[in-house]
């Protein structure tokens, strides 16, 4: 076990230099954007005294680096400074939104990955038959489909036909969970609708793969029973690829909901991040993709540590 | 036991199996007839292709995926399992037929423990419960003389030898003290020495529990110290049966005198040349290491040009590394490598394209060591135009001439791909990959290991023809001592990364010698059926896997 605690502190170290690398080059893209900060937030009717204070305000007449540098340092300790727009701590406007968008990925991703791994194993006993190709069609179908389709539909058949859910996912403080639930529901299936596909092929795969090992023939020839030689056989050696495609997935599922978002307005983080895009409020922007990286890194560190997990002879040495 | 054997428990008639291939059924046992008494051992032998682990497949009323039974029946203890539903069918395997596949490093689940494997068919069926199940297999354990039989079941897999997960492997297929038990090909993959401990280790479990079984090999040696009778096979069809004993003093079929005589390939012995010549390749003092682990002790030995060294110990000797050394794959951490009285960088990344030209490598398993999306065209032309910087009329020519070297038909394989290709004409494709290069010395990592003994005896001719047309040197790794006999002028026998002896082949082949080498000899089983008894005798039971205290 000393090795996979190397290997997680390697890994960490390696996933902060990335971090490092990210935030460079996403001052330089805010940095590459075209026009004048102050004159985009302030707008065409701003005076030269506004526009001026302003610029003083966000520090823009500093050089570049010695800007990144402040940054750096502020968002090292957590502070990733004030909005240009309204000069609230970046941090209180991403924080609750942040949570919001973490609470939906959380929803998805425990109905998503279950139901993609029993749908996996499920096709992959069933490979060649009719469920199989249903399945196959039926998911692929889902992820070929544009999110905000897939958010519409939804909506017409299971809000406005017939009124089983709210379109709209708004949330207010005195919800009970169950509320919540309920009144998130159709955002969190459509992701689920999104993401389920890959999981579940992976699965497949994976398992398939596995079945002309001669681990399985001996398996079948030992006398098991078709599915036991699947769930008991195949499927903790396939765990590998299925992990770190569902890390993949998870990631996906919080950076990637900004339609999800928009379409049911759920204030999630994706909104906030297209918002500060056209309003020019570059220090969320930054704190947002910083966000969005350290998600990335950290969820392929997990999964990572869970496939040596998965292996047993890494797990027990000779 | 003559009692008993009378009492029929497999009855095997017409027994036809397709196989599915190229979108069409094609049959690949043609009529088998297969009778086997309660407790009697019948031994299946023929080359690959042969159908006998179809046919020990069957009878288990089991077809691999792809396989089908066509025609034919088997009827088990009275049971028709070719119409009995899969439910039933199911039930009798692991319970009542038990199966031992070939390499159990690879039919052992990597991700459970032994004995989580072994108590599965019994828990499942309901035969015993757990515990009990557990208390039997490390009792197994012990019978087949597994060290640490309390505590060995709770390892995984891959931190046990071959040799006993092979017998793990016997243990598990004990487990429902099944009536029947199929071995295919338990011991092939292993080591002389270990093979010996795996079929004493069979032999007893399956006359103490009166086992009947079907013993699959195409090792004759070996099919002889088990079975009470053989049964001889070739290409889907029974080529004749009768007892163990007069199958070996009197074969009938010519066939089955053509397997007999196999091995009848031997060359004269070379001897290093007089005087003060410089060996193609030295090796000298090497020593090296995998990370922290040391895999060679102070290796030394010398290839003369034109000469064959066989390098010949059991797995994990440090043979292959000690080739890996020589070509710089693994660059040693002392000692070094001469060619032709030159020292060779110890990596291959700094030595010149000269100098890599020289030493080629054949492989064991030409099935991975040829990519299967190239042209033979082009995998024989790659290394000839990168070596000579031979372009268009001059390469097709150098390829049609390399194919000629190696007895395939140039305009018939020039453009083929490996995939349509036999075991044998893959390997000879190997061959002339390394040729393509023009070397003047050759690594054969096991190149015959992998193919049948007639196929590998035409592989062996091949190397010698070319050894006196060309002048090569060959490294000759190898496991196997009859392949030594055939081919080689010197022997170098390697153990736990060292060299324990050297010296010409002939010198080698008569006593006294090393106890090891005296180990290895002797664990070579031969073709009488008293033989494993005779060895068992000599050394003990508990002995029989290790070397002589003292040296003959």
């Amino acid at each position: 076990m000393g090795d996979v605690l190397d290997i997680i502190v390697k890994r960490l170290a390696l996933g902060a230099v990335t971090l490092l690398v990210i935030s460079i080059i996403i001052f330089g893209m805010v940095e590459l954007l075209p026009g004048d900060v102050a004159q985009a937030i302030l707008g065409q009717g701003a005076t030269a005294e506004n526009l001026a204070a302003l610029r003083a305000r966000l520090g823009l007449g500093d050089p570049a680096i010695v800007r990144y540098f402040d940054w750096l340092g502020g968002a090292v300790l957590g502070d990733f400074g004030r909005s240009a727009v309204t000069d609230t701590p970046v941090g209180d406007l991403i924080g609750p939104r942040f949570a919001n968008t973490l609470f939906l990925a959380c929803y998805a991703a425990v109905i998503a990955v279950p139901l993609a791994i029993t749908l996996g194993v499920i096709v992959a006993l069933l490979r060649n038959t009719i469920f199989d190709r249903v399945a196959n069609v039926a998911t692929l179908t889902a992820i070929s489909s544009p999110e905000f389709f897939l958010g519409y539909i939804l909506i017409l058949y299971l809000s406005v036909k017939t009124g089983y859910f709210p379109a709209i996912a708004k949330l207010s403080s005195d919800m009970t969970f169950l509320d919540l639930l309920h009144r998130t529901f159709l955002p969190a299936l459509t992701m689920v609708l999104v993401v389920v596909a890959h999981m579940m092929r992976m699965t497949r795969a994976a398992i398939i793969n596995l079945l002309a090992s001669p681990y399985i023939e001996m398996a079948r020839v030992k006398g098991m029973p078709a599915w036991k030689v699947i769930v008991k056989h195949a499927l903790p050696n396939a765990w590998a690829p299925i992990i770190n495609v569902i890390a993949l997935n998870l990631a996906y599922l919080i950076t990637g909901v900004v339609l999800v978002e928009f379409v049911f307005v759920y204030p999630g983080i994706g909104q906030l991040l297209v918002d500060s895009v056209t309003k020019r409020d570059f220090p969320i922007v930054q704190a947002c993709c910083l966000i969005f990286a350290a998600t990335f890194i950290l969820l392929n560190l997990a999964a990572d540590v869970l496939s040596i997990l998965t292996n047993p002879r890494l797990r027990h040495k000779k | 036991m003559t009692e008993k054997k009378k009492e029929v428990l497999l009855q095997i008639k017409g027994l036809r199996i397709e196989g599915y291939s190229d979108d069409k059924w094609t049959e690949i046992v043609h009529g088998v007839d297969l009778t086997l008494h309660r407790g009697e051992v019948m031994g299946l032998i023929g080359e690959s292709g042969a159908g006998k682990s179809t046919i020990g497949l069957a009878a288990m009323g089991f077809a691999r995926d792809g396989c089908r039974i066509s025609g034919g029946s088997v009827e088990f203890d009275g049971m028709e399992l070719t119409t009995t539903p899969e439910r039933d069918r199911r039930a009798l395997r692991g319970s009542r037929i038990a199966y031992v596949a070939q390499s159990a490093a690879a039919s052992f689940n990597p991700a459970h423990r032994l004995i989580d494997q072994h108590t599965e068919t019994p828990t499942h069926y309901r035969i015993m419960k757990r515990m009990e199940s557990q208390e039997d297999a490390m009792q197994l354990y012990e019978r087949l003389r597994l060290p640490n039989p309390q505590e060995i079941g709770f390892r995984y897999p891959h931190q046990v030898s071959g040799g006993q997960l092979q017998r793990a492997m016997t243990a598990m297929a004990m487990a429902c003290r099944p009536d029947l038990i199929i071995f295919d090909e338990p011991t092939t993959a292993l080591d002389v020495t270990t093979q010996i401990e795996v079929l004493l280790a069979i032999r007893d479990i399956v006359e103490q529990f009166n086992t009947a079984a079907i013993y699959i090999t195409h090792d004759l040696a070996v099919v002889a110290q088990m079975a009470d009778t053989i049964k001889v096979l070739l290409k889907g069809n029974e080529v004749e049966e009768s007892d163990t004993r007069s199958m070996l003093a009197n074969p009938r079929e010519d066939y089955t005198k053509s397997l007999w005589a196999v091995r009848s390939f031997q060359r004269d012995q070379k001897t290093r040349p007089t005087g003060d010549v410089a060996p193609v390749v030295s090796v000298q003092n090497v020593d090296a290491a995998y990370g922290k682990t040391k895999v060679l002790d102070n290796v030394s030995f010398d290839i003369h040009a034109g000469m064959t060294v066989a390098v010949v110990g059991e797995s994990g000797s440090g043979k292959s590394t000690t080739a890996r050394c020589i070509t710089g794959l693994l660059p040693p951490t002392k000692g070094k490598v001469l060619f032709k009285g030159e020292e060779l960088p110890a990596s291959y990344k700094s030595r010149s394209k000269e100098q890599l030209r020289q030493a080629q490598m054949i492989y064991q398993m030409a099935d991975t060591a040829l990519n299967p999306k190239v042209r033979i065209c082009d995998i024989i032309g790659r290394p000839a135009q990168f070596y000579s910087g031979l372009k268009g009329g001059e390469l097709k020519s150098r390829v049609d001439e390399l194919l000629d070297m190696i007895e395939l038909e140039p305009s018939k394989y020039y453009y083929r791909y490996p995939t349509e290709l036999s075991g044998g004409q893959k390997q000879r494709i190997g061959i002339a990959r390394a040729l393509a290069a023009n070397p003047t010395f050759i690594i054969c990592d096991e190149v015959t290991s992998a193919l049948d003994q007639l196929v590998a005896e035409g592989i062996l001719k091949l190397l010698d023809r070319l050894q006196k047309e060309l002048n090569l040197a060959y490294m000759f790794i190898t496991h196997d001592l009859a392949t030594v006999r055939s081919i080689a002028d010197e022997v170098v026998v390697m153990k736990q990364g060292q060299v324990v002896e050297q010296g010409p082949k002939d010198e080698m082949f008569t006593p006294p010698h090393h106890p090891y080498t005296d180990l290895l000899l002797s664990s070579v089983p031969e073709m009488d059926p008293d033989w494993l008894s005779r060895v068992v005798d000599e050394r003990g039971v508990d002995n029989i896997g290790e070397a002589a205290d003292t040296s003959a």
